[in-house]
Order: C-alpha cells, then structure tokens, then sequence
C-alpha cells in the first residue's frame, strides 16, 4: 500500500515583482513501514513539498494523498493521523519538557500514558529535564522532545521537516538510530534534509533539487545509475591539480572531496591513464590515484548538471 | 615570511559567571594557512572566535590577530580583517553593487578603487548584467558567494569565516571552496568553522574543541592517522563523544 | 568621513526601499496637523442645547436669541416642562438646558433682580464648565447692555446645576474612557499579538496539522484575554469608586453585561487583525492604527464629538468605542436603565455579528 502518492504537484510563490517555481511537477510515491528521504540543499522546495503533504498549503497543481486521503479534500483525516515536526523544531519555549507532551498528547486525545512505549526510549534521556523550559534545552534535546510530541498519538504517517539541521553530529547520528527503531513499529517515515551522507540511512530517497526530483530510488540504486568512470585522485599541490585536470577537454568534471579530488570522466576509454598523464605532467608530489564507487553525494551533483 | 603568524593566542579564557565558555585555548596560526576551526555547538567556538574579531574581551590569557592585541587594539584588529556568517551575510534590500560599495566605502576603499572592486568582483562570479539586482532574489549559494567576496574587498590579512556554507547544493560549496582557495593563494589567511567534516579536510590545519578546550590540532591526514580514523568525520565524531557540554 | 557618509546613504536606501515605514514617515505628519489643527479640538463650538422658557417675553426672548445666534451653541429644543428636560438630557440630546423663570422680565425691571438657571450636563466636566461660562457670558452681555441706561443696576443672577457630576470631577469623564481603551487595547491587541506570535515561531504549523479545529484554537485563545478583561474592568471600577471617589450610579449587572459585550467586540477585532498580519510588528501596528488611536481621538471622551467636522463624525460611528463610551456613562454617571442604552448596544451587538462573520469566513485554515 501506498502509504504517500504524490503526482505532478507544482507550486508557485507570487511576490509583486517575480514568481517563483517552487516545485515543478514533483511526482513520487512512498510505501508504507519506508524510511524515505529527500535529500536536497536550501530553496529545493522540500519544506513547500511537506507543507502540502501535511495539508497545510494546497498546491498549484497536481495530487496528493496520505494513507488513501487526498491532502485537499480529506485534510482533516490526514490531520488527525499524521506526526509533523517542522523546522526548528517547533515547541512551546517557555512551556516544560512535560507541559508541551501533554499538550500534544492532549490535542490528539490521548494521553502521555497511552502510547508511552512508542517514545520511551527516546524519553527516557530527556525525562531528567522535565522540569526545564523547552527554550533553555540544547539543539540535541530539542530534537528528541519534538519527535517525542510528534509521535505521542502513534502517527501512522511521520513528516520531519530538516530534523538535524543545526544539530550537533553526535546527537545527529544518535537521532538515526531512534528512527530506525521507529522503523520496526510500522510507521512510515518522511525525512528531508540538506546532508547527502544522511541519504544512505534511507529506505529510498528522492534527491530535489530547485523544485525538480533529480532522482527516486533506494541509495544503491542511485549510486548504480552513475554511469560514468569515476576516480578519486590526490597530490600535495591540490589546488594547481584540480585546475590541470579540469582544463583537460576528456574530463566531465573535478570536484574536491575532502582529502581526495573527485574525477569524472567523459567516456569509459583509457580514463586512468589520461589521468595518470595529466598527473605526470605537472610535478606533483605524492601523487594517488585511485577507481571509486560514488556517494550520493557524486550522483547529485551529476545529475544536478544533466 | 613563511612564519608570520597572524593569529596567536595564548590561554585564552572567557568565562561568564561561573561557566567557563573557552578553556585557556593555545593555537597558532600562520599566514596563508587555511585553518579550520571545529567543534560540536556549545563547544566554544563562537565566543572564541568573537574574541578573536574584536568584539568580546577576554576574561584572560593573551591573543593577536594581524598583529594587534585583542585588549588594546580592537578596533585596528576590524580593520584588518574581514567577517562572513551563515546568519548574515548582505542587506537583502540593497542591490549587489550598492552592497559592494558599502562595505568597501566602510573599509576606507577609494572611489576609484571600489570601482576597480565592484568590477573585478562581478566579473569572477559571473555576475555581469546583475548590477542592480537585488541581493534578495538571488539564490542562497550566490549570496554567499557574494558574501565572502565582499568580506574579502579591502584585502584583509585574515578572513573569519562562520559556517559559511550550511545548507548550500554541493557543487555550490565546492565552487565557494575554490573561492577560499584563490583567497588563500593571494596571500589571505583564512580562518573557518563548518559542520561539513570534508571541508575540514580542505584545510591546512584542524583544531577540534570541546567543552571550551582545544582537544585536537594538526593536520588532518595526521589527526586521521592519530585517530585510526578513515574521515575527519570519524575524528570528530570520537572526540565529541567525550563531551559533557551538550548545549547551546 | 566618507565611511559615515556611505552609512548615512545605506541608511536612506533601506527607509526608501521600505514602502511602509515611508508612507508612515510622510504621511503620518500631514494627517496629524490635519486632524489637530482642524479637527480635533477641546474648545467647544456648536454644543446642542434646549431652553426652557417660562416667561417668553422681551427680555428672555432677546438672550435667548443672542444664545441661539452664539457659534458655541446648536439650539435644539424648546422644552415646555422640566421632565422633558430631564427626558432630553437622559437620551443624550443636549450638553446644556437654560431654564427662564416665569415673569423673568417683570422681576427684573420691578425687583432689578432675577435668575436663569443652567442645567449642564457634567459627565464631561470640561465642556459643562466651558458652557455655562460662554451662556454666563452672554447672559452678562445683556445685563451690561440694559444697564446702561438705568440709575439702579440690574442683576441677573445664574444659578448653575452640574448633573450626574456635581463636583465637576475629570474622573467622571475619564474613567468610561479609560475602560474603554482598556478593553481594546488587551483585548484587541493582545489577542491578535497571541495569535500571529503562533504562527511566527512556527508551532501554529503543527497544532493545525492536527484533530484540533482551527477555529476552536482561535476561540481557546481569546477566553484568557475575555477573563483578564474582566479583571480590569473589575480592577478599573474598584479604583474609581474606592480611590478616585467616582460613583457607578446605575446598575452593576448592565454595565458588567454591557463590558463583556464589547470585550467580545473587541477581541473579534483582533482576531480579524489576527488573519491578516503575518509578524507581531504587523499586529500591533494594525492594532494601534485601526484601534488604539481611533479610540483615542473618536471615542469622544477625549474630544468631543460634535466639534468635529462632519466627515469626522461620520467616521465616529464606526468606531465601537464610541458606543461604548456613551453607554458607560449613561449607566455609570447618568445612572440610566437599559432602556436609555439599547440602541447602542443594538449597535455594538451588529457590529460584533458583521466582525465575527468576515473573521469565519476569512479565517484560514491553511498556511496560505
């Protein structure tokens, strides 16, 4: 079962002077019990695409439907049974820890006691903290209360809107981890976020990309779509080699990579060795090269080019 | 030359009441290095850094920056550097050129050198025929293009950048990398905080700080080494483990 | 200096670029001089007044023309009894009656002595006081005149009775006033200010994603600012009774009834202001445009409204406050029943349906 059916959904922001395609016919679909991402920087659109799913903006064009519920007609269906956690985490700042999960259990008639084993763990290491306001917790806090008001009412369908932005990497990778636990209670879980590396903790994703999907597929599936020869390379004069290879008309692209610079290839033919060649003829020192199997993070930016 | 250091800090300590938010850090940095600054939110980073810019007082211990004392001389250490964050970075109800002009005209640039700026400047980014548009209807990744090009107009000796690339589409980050570069290569020493661990591999040398302290600095291929670690990420994620601050 | 300078012209690039905040700096200016220097103004011009007289000879009828012919006086009404004047001071119609006794001018040419009595409305003690010294003037003017001529002097005496307000006291005046921007203010303001600070931080996002019916959240946010409002009035009316010595000469009961009827005027207001506003700023500047300040200026308490201009006192009437005013006074200073205030509750009660009405309909149940 379809647990999200979106088809050919547009959406437009009209300022006086400009409109603004925020999503450009973006048609996915997401099963259910699925950890599904969707990866793509600032401006692609994946706040907008959540904000109609959760009914709360009606699209310009297209379809939607949660759990059978169409986002238009059947809103409030869909409000009573999905889980949204938007940006910045939004919690009552000067409520407690407490206060704000009662508040949320309440507005979905039911209670902290009710579902508490669906957020007991991830509970459990902010219940020390009751007491405190929301507004005086850290980033990493913040997120497990927020998530826990999110789940307080056992959604069937979780939204989280960039749940790790701003958050430290300890407590990122820590908030992964209780999403796959979530994974096993059956609930179907949408994530958006601007870090590619998160996309391999997926089910499947859809990389977004100025209103466009790039791609949907599971993060295997991805990297098996990248076509072209791909070589990681370095030297110690990095900057001077990234330049020598770019101008090299057989090379599609040379990005760095951290330690290692990146190297797409035209074509298949004689790849290592024009690379060798090009190293060769620079001088440079400590010279590596290596064949790679790309990240999401390759396949993005090529597809971002095509 | 090779050796000019244009930062140095010597147990720098701020505290605030009874929380000590940096921890007697001792670093140094030279110029032309490309110096990653790191650490987890609330580790310190932002309070050292605005102590490093002039514009908090150190509680103790000792800093230069280009030279200049933080306690005495802050207001020449402002002169001499440049300043970009991910919060702010442009007035977004000015156009590009009239953004370049401020700045420039605050940093005491001639008229006729902001003119050469403004041309040279828009010429590197592309942006020719974009003039007087306004900083508002570009895109997030050009703004902060922008934003670093500008932080750099008056030539200063050193360039604090504060997470300059979150939320940025990768080839973005990478055209802006190459930015940092071309700076660094001009002589301009630049000094950066990211959350991106593979950015933290681009520089030249790396501290980590946790708690108000630095616990790590070296360069990257020697902490990965010292770690066991196959990323800077790996690195940072073991040394932000042992953290007890977990604020911010 | 040129590194000031450049400031100074960002600085006029931001205000020019901000078509609001500069249609606030230009305008703001003009429509001030306009409404002070013409409009607004405490002196007292064309205040509706009756005369009661008894003798309607020479001499009553020459100083009642010259009163009539006064720019300061808008004769209204020949009344015939004094229960009518009573009658005609309780529904509002006249600030002043000027009462001749019978044989006005036989006493004064027989005795050289007689009276006129001024009745004045005293629930506004500035304007009472002003209108029986300008008709104190004018009686003067006409005893001046007919003693020119005579060896014995004439003495018109004038006998001046405050109604509702004896001792002239400000508070009588100010208090309705007061509760009446009170009540817009908390209610009106704060309740838009709540509303909108809801969906700036973003947690308005996710309790409307949820089984809770938009227009409940709206109406759960308005009941503790209902209940504070109370609270002030009560706190308000203990004050001017116990402290200020002011009297609530009628009924509690109505004026408590007739406050929690425009309490709800109030907050439908702000949550009208609460639909259309995006930040706080936007909020409480609507609020204080649209509210605060018409209140202030047309609610009459402050300047009276028949001094303005026409054009003024038309817009007056669309000001909720201004009901409110006259019908707190006429139940707490005037003492009157509700059968003196029901049009202008009938009024408030229309314009609180009308506002509730455009809230539903417009109220959005979408982000945008």
């Amino acid at each position: 079962m379809q647990s999200v059916l979106v088809e050919n959904i547009t959406q437009n922001y009209r300022t006086k002077k400009t409109v603004v395609e925020a999503l450009k016919g973006v048609s996915f679909s997401v099963n259910k019990g699925e950890i599904f991402g969707i990866i793509g920087p600032d401006g692609a659109g994946k706040t907008s695409l959540f904000r109609i799913l959760t009914t709360l903006l009606l699209a310009e064009s297209g379809n939607a439907s949660v759990d059978g519920f169409d986002v238009v007609k059947d809103y409030k269906q869909i409000r009573n049974r999905v889980g949204y956690m938007p940006g910045r985490f939004s919690l009552y700042q000067d409520l407690s820890v407490q206060e704000n999960l009662e508040f949320f259990a309440t507005i979905f008639n039911t209670s902290i006691e009710e579902n508490y084993d669906l957020i007991k763990e991830i509970y459990q290491q902010i219940e020390p903290f009751k007491t405190r306001k929301a507004g005086q917790l850290s980033g990493g806090m913040k997120q497990k209360l927020a998530l826990c008001c999110a789940l307080i009412h056992k959604p069937s369908v979780l939204f989280l809107d960039e749940p790790t932005t701003g958050v430290d990497a300890v407590s990122r990778k820590e908030f992964w981890e209780m999403l796959h636990r979530l994974k096993l209670q059956g609930i179907t879980i949408l994530v958006s976020t601007a870090y590619m590396d998160e996309a391999g903790l997926c089910d499947r994703v859809a990389l977004i990309q100025k209103g466009e999907i790039l791609s949907v597929n599971t993060p295997r599936g991805i990297i098996s779509e990248f076509e072209k020869p791909l070589w990681s390379i370095r030297a110690n004069e990095m900057f001077r080699l990234m330049n020598a290879i770019k101008d090299d008309p057989s090379v599609e692209s040379c990005y760095p990579f951290g330690q290692y610079h990146h190297v797409v290839f035209k074509t298949q033919e004689n790849s290592r060795q024009k690379l060798e060649q090009i190293a060769k003829q620079g001088n440079y020192t400590d010279v590596e090269v290596h064949p790679i199997e790309p990240n999401i993070e390759d396949c993005f930016m090529a597809l971002m080019k095509d | 030359m090779q050796n000019e250091k244009v930062i140095t800090a010597k147990e720098l300590t701020k505290r605030f009441g009874d929380f000590t938010a940096v921890d007697k850090i001792t670093f140094d940095v030279e110029k032309g290095e490309i110096f990653g600054f790191l650490g987890a939110n609330g580790a310190g980073k932002t309070t050292a850094m605005r102590m490093l810019c002039g514009l908090l007082l150190p509680t103790s211990g000792l800093a230069t920056v280009a030279g200049f004392d933080v306690y005495k001389k802050n207001e020449q250490i402002k002169k001499n550097i440049g300043y970009m964050s991910q919060k702010f970075s442009l007035y977004e109800d000015l156009t590009i050129a009239e953004n370049i002009r401020f700045y420039a005209g605050i940093y005491g640039l001639s008229d006729e050198r902001i003119k050469e700026k403004t041309g040279s400047l828009i010429k590197q980014l592309h942006l020719e025929g974009q003039e007087k548009t306004l900083v508002k209807a570009l895109p997030l990744g050009w703004k902060q293009k922008l934003a670093f090009s500008i932080a750099i107009v008056h030539e200063p000796a050193i360039v604090f950048l504060d997470e300059p690339t979150g939320g940025v589409d990768p080839v973005t980050r990478r055209e802006f990398w190459g930015l940092i570069y071309e700076a660094s290569a001009g002589g301009i020493t630049i000094f950066v905080t990211t959350h991106y661990m593979d950015e933290a591999e681009y520089c030249n040398r790396v501290s980590v700080m946790v708690d108000g302290r630095i616990d790590a600095l070296d360069t990257p291929a020697n902490l990965m080494k010292d770690f066991s670690a196959k990323s800077m990420d790996e690195v940072f994620l073991q040394l932000a483990r042992k953290a007890v601050r977990t604020g911010d | 200096m040129k590194q000031f300078l450049i400031f100074v012209k960002k600085e006029w690039l931001h205000i020019w670029r901000d078509r609001r905040t500069l249609f606030i700096l230009i305008w703001m200016p003009v429509v001030q001089i306009i409404l002070y220097g013409f409009a607004l103004t405490n002196e007292v011009k064309n205040s509706n007044i009756a005369i009661f007289d008894q003798s309607k000879d020479e001499a009553t009828t020459t100083i009642s023309d010259e009163i009539a012919a006064s720019r300061y006086f808008n004769l209204v009404k020949n009344v015939y009894s004094y229960d009518d004047i009573g009658g005609t001071f309780r529904q509002g119609k006249i600030r002043m009656a000027i009462v001749f006794p019978r044989n006005f001018r036989y006493d004064l040419l027989h005795g050289n002595r007689a009276q006129i009595q001024l009745i004045a409305d005293a629930s506004d003690p500035n304007t009472a006081n002003t209108l029986t010294n300008y008709a104190s003037a004018i009686i003067n003017d006409y005893q001046q005149s007919v003693n020119q001529n005579e060896a014995l002097p004439y003495t018109i005496k004038t006998q001046v009775r405050m109604l509702y307000n004896p001792e002239l006291k400000g508070a009588y005046s100010f208090v309705p006033g007061v509760m009446a921007l009170v009540l817009m203010l908390v209610c009106a303001m704060m309740t838009s200010i709540a509303i909108v600070k809801e969906k700036e931080m973003g947690t308005m996002e996710v309790i409307l994603v949820s089984p809770l019916k938009p227009f409940r959240i709206i109406i759960a946010k308005t009941i503790p600012y209902l209940l504070v409002s109370l609270l002030n009035i009560a706190s308000i009316l203990l004050l001017s009774v116990y402290v200020l010595d002011v009297p609530i000469v009628g009924s509690l009961t109505l004026l408590m009834a007739e406050s929690t009827l425009f309490t709800i005027t109030s907050l439908s207001i702000g949550i009208l202001i609460s639909n259309t506003a995006k930040t706080q700023q936007t909020a409480m500047f609507m609020a204080l445009m649209s509210l605060f300040l018409p209140t202030l200026l047309f609610s009459g308490f402050l300047f009276p409204i028949e001094n303005m201009p026409i054009p003024l006192q038309v817009i007056s009437n669309i000001v909720p406050s201004k009901w409110y005013y006259i019908i707190v006074k006429n139940i707490m200073i005037k003492g009157l029943g509700f059968e003196a205030v029901w049009k202008e509750t009938m009024i408030l009660v229309a314009m609180t349906a009308a506002l509730l009405g455009i809230s539903i309909y417009k109220f959005k149940i979408r982000l945008a």
